[in-house]
């Protein structure tokens, strides 16, 4: 059993605060991914749990004990590093053995457990080798193997697909899923890239500058985005957002461009409020080319000018000027358009957001 | 003729005058090693001729048996000197190998106070020619009654050698990443553990080199080792070339024949220690 706590987390590095009092529960056996843009501190946070890096302020427990000041090797963790870390002068089977030779145990045990774990992870063909006679994804595949032979209360990744190139991410992405329904631990796993934390994670925490924005389950994050940044950050390609005032019961834009205010915000948002206004591009798209939410009521439909299309085969991702930039959206059902041409564009509101200006938060009432 | 053709004759030319280039600088560096076991192997009169003779008439073994035949019957005590250049070189190599290894990864992967001052002054003490000090080194040694022992020339060479190896050894552990450590740490090791199962294997090689570097420069010193040594007890094999020079004579075949056995060692050293130098040992462990 080994659920993660954090509290009041802080790091220092002489002024800087590179995490600032965060808290967070993970659950046992639960994967939680550390998400947000680089230096946000969420490697640092990772490197604190893991205790290769020391702690400034606040707690940190596994398993309901504190391990503040514990060395990483009482800690019963497993890290996957960025790097893969895989010892050069030992073959396969060694630096998968590593942790249990250190530990001292038979050599019979590590024998089988290197075999268990190899077996897992397709690795038999290549444990004599050398980590240097392997290809960036089967070093990958050995760093994992490293980590769960020790059978830990805890895994900790550290951006651990971000050198492969995006087919073999895409493969290791499903291997990790995989494993992790296999060997039933918790899982931290920290990226950057948000489509990595959306299809493995349970939980999504989304970091920045420091400070977490926001944690929810993949869905949550995507469909309620509770500050600006998180609304910009989760998403491909990202959602609209534009600065805008409301008067006359409309959400007016710098330009001028004008539409309603999104039904679910109406108490919300005050005349003369400054908000952003954010649209995925999956709710605006040229009339008759989407998916709608069902609330008909809720979907406005202008014409506007095609300023470039993207086509990526399936589907098409079309730019329109409204509002002074460009707004993505998202074609289903692709027809050809050219650049300059006139289509009606359906807004559908019932998906939009509008975030307070000055603070990004949300201007949702929390909803259930 | 076609631009192509031109352009492939060009190269040929080129690689022909490349050729001939390194020849001639293999030649200016071979010439005199090898000239000196040419002229261990011959007698005097042949060494000495003018114009030169370039194709040795008679070759024999003379100088070497002489050299380790007749021990303690006047003759010089090659093996005396030979004992006494090992144990000084030996020793001193592996206490500046030793101090160098600990100071150079405290600069490698330690934060502390006065780091690049202290490696700075490291560093400069390099810029002192040795010479300079030999008279200082003479007096304190002499006072302390140290002169003619193993163990003043032993501190010598390891201060010598110190600031070198701490300098080298810094460098080779900078290239190995520091989540080798940490990976090690996380699989169960002491940060000690972690030093000597990955840290150290990894800059392995390169130790090895800083070590050969250190046993030269004491096996083949001789500035300071002249001034502070006196007799067998401590007499080196440089220092001891300079028995074969006497008031009106100098017997070149035996000068070169000790050269000779002065270089066999360090050759031997070289060449064993280089099978290890694998370079891209490191290669693997990190994505390149």
């Amino acid at each position: 059993m080994a659920t993660v706590t954090l509290e009041k987390l802080v790091k220092r590095y002489g002024a800087v605060e590179a995490v600032r009092k965060i808290d967070l529960a993970i659950g046992d056996r639960e994967f939680v991914a550390l998400v947000g843009p680089s230096g946000c501190g969420k490697s640092t946070t990772l490197r604190m749990i893991a205790g290769l890096e020391e702690i400034s302020e606040g707690t940190i427990r596994i398993g309901g004990e504190i391990v503040n000041d514990l060395p990483p090797r009482a800690r019963n963790i497993s890290m996957v590093f960025q790097s893969y870390a895989l010892y050069p002068h030992m073959s396969v089977r060694e630096n998968m053995g590593f942790s249990l030779k250190i530990a001292k145990r038979p050599p019979g045990e590590i024998k089988q457990r290197v075999d268990e774990a190899a077996a897992i992870l397709h690795l038999e063909p290549l444990l004599d080798r050398r980590p240097s006679q392997l290809s960036g994804g089967q070093r990958q595949r050995v760093a994992m193997g490293r980590a769960i032979v020790r059978h830990p209360d805890v895994f900790l990744f550290d951006e651990p697909l971000s050198n492969l190139d995006a087919k073999l991410r895409g493969e290791m992405r499903t291997e990790i899923k995989k494993l992790h329904a296999k060997v039933q631990a918790t899982v931290i796993y920290v990226t950057h890239d948000q489509v990595e934390a959306m299809t493995l994670a349970d939980r999504i925490v989304i970091m920045r500058d420091g400070n977490i924005e926001q944690v929810g389950a993949p869905d949550d994050v995507f469909r309620r985005p509770a500050t600006r940044f998180v609304a910009g950050f989760i998403g491909s390609p990202p959602m609209n957002l534009v600065e805008a005032e409301i008067a006359d019961d409309r959400v007016v834009f710098a330009n001028g461009d004008r539409l309603p205010i999104p039904e679910a915000y109406q108490n919300s948002a005050a005349k003369g409020r400054k908000v952003v206004f954010g649209l995925r591009p999956d709710d605006v798209y040229p009339s008759g080319h989407g998916l709608p939410s069902g609330h008909a009521a809720a979907v406005h439909e202008q014409p506007l000018k095609v300023s470039l299309t993207e086509p990526l085969g399936n589907e098409t991702l079309v730019f329109f000027d409204f509002a002074g930039r460009d707004w993505v959206s998202r074609m289903l059902n692709p027809r050809p358009l050219v650049a300059g041409a006139a289509v009606a564009v359906s807004f559908d509101l019932a998906n939009a957001h509008l975030f307070d200006e000055a603070s990004g938060v949300t201007l949702a009432r929390a909803r259930g | 003729m076609t631009r192509n053709e031109a352009s492939r004759n060009i190269r040929r030319l080129l690689g022909v005058a490349h050729g001939l280039g390194l020849l001639l600088a293999m030649l200016i560096i071979c010439l005199p090693g090898a000239w000196v076991v040419l002229n261990s192997l011959r007698p005097t009169v042949e060494i000495m001729a003018k114009p030169a003779i370039w194709i040795p008439q008679e070759l024999s073994l003379d100088a070497f048996i002489a050299m380790f035949g007749v021990l303690g019957h006047g003759a010089i005590p090659v093996g005396d000197y030979f004992r006494n250049s090992l144990i000084i070189s030996g020793t001193s190599t592996v206490l500046a190998i030793a101090i160098g290894m600990s100071g150079g990864y405290a600069f490698a992967r330690y934060r502390f106070r006065g780091k690049s001052a202290l490696f700075l002054g490291f560093m400069l003490t390099r810029t002192v020619p040795g010479v300079a000090l030999s008279l200082p080194l003479f007096i304190i040694y002499a006072r302390l009654g140290v002169i003619d022992t193993h163990f003043a020339l032993i501190l010598v060479y390891v201060a010598l050698n110190v600031p070198f190896t701490m300098w080298l050894i810094d460098g080779f552990f900078r290239q190995v990443p520091r989540e080798m450590a940490e990976a090690a740490q996380v699989d169960g090791c002491t940060r000690w553990q972690a030093f000597w199962q990955v840290e150290f294997p990894l800059a392995g090689p390169g130790i090895a080199s800083s070590a050969i570097f250190a046993f030269l420069t004491s096996w083949n010193e001789f500035a300071l080792a002249s001034q502070l040594t006196r007799s067998v007890n401590s007499k080196t094999l440089p220092v001891g070339l300079l028995d074969y020079t006497s008031e009106f004579t100098i017997d070149w075949r035996g000068m070169c024949a000790l050269a000779v056995v002065m270089v066999a060692p360090a050759l031997a050293l070289t060449f064993v220690i280089q099978r290890h130098l694998v370079s891209g040992l490191t290669s693997g462990a990190v994505k390149g």
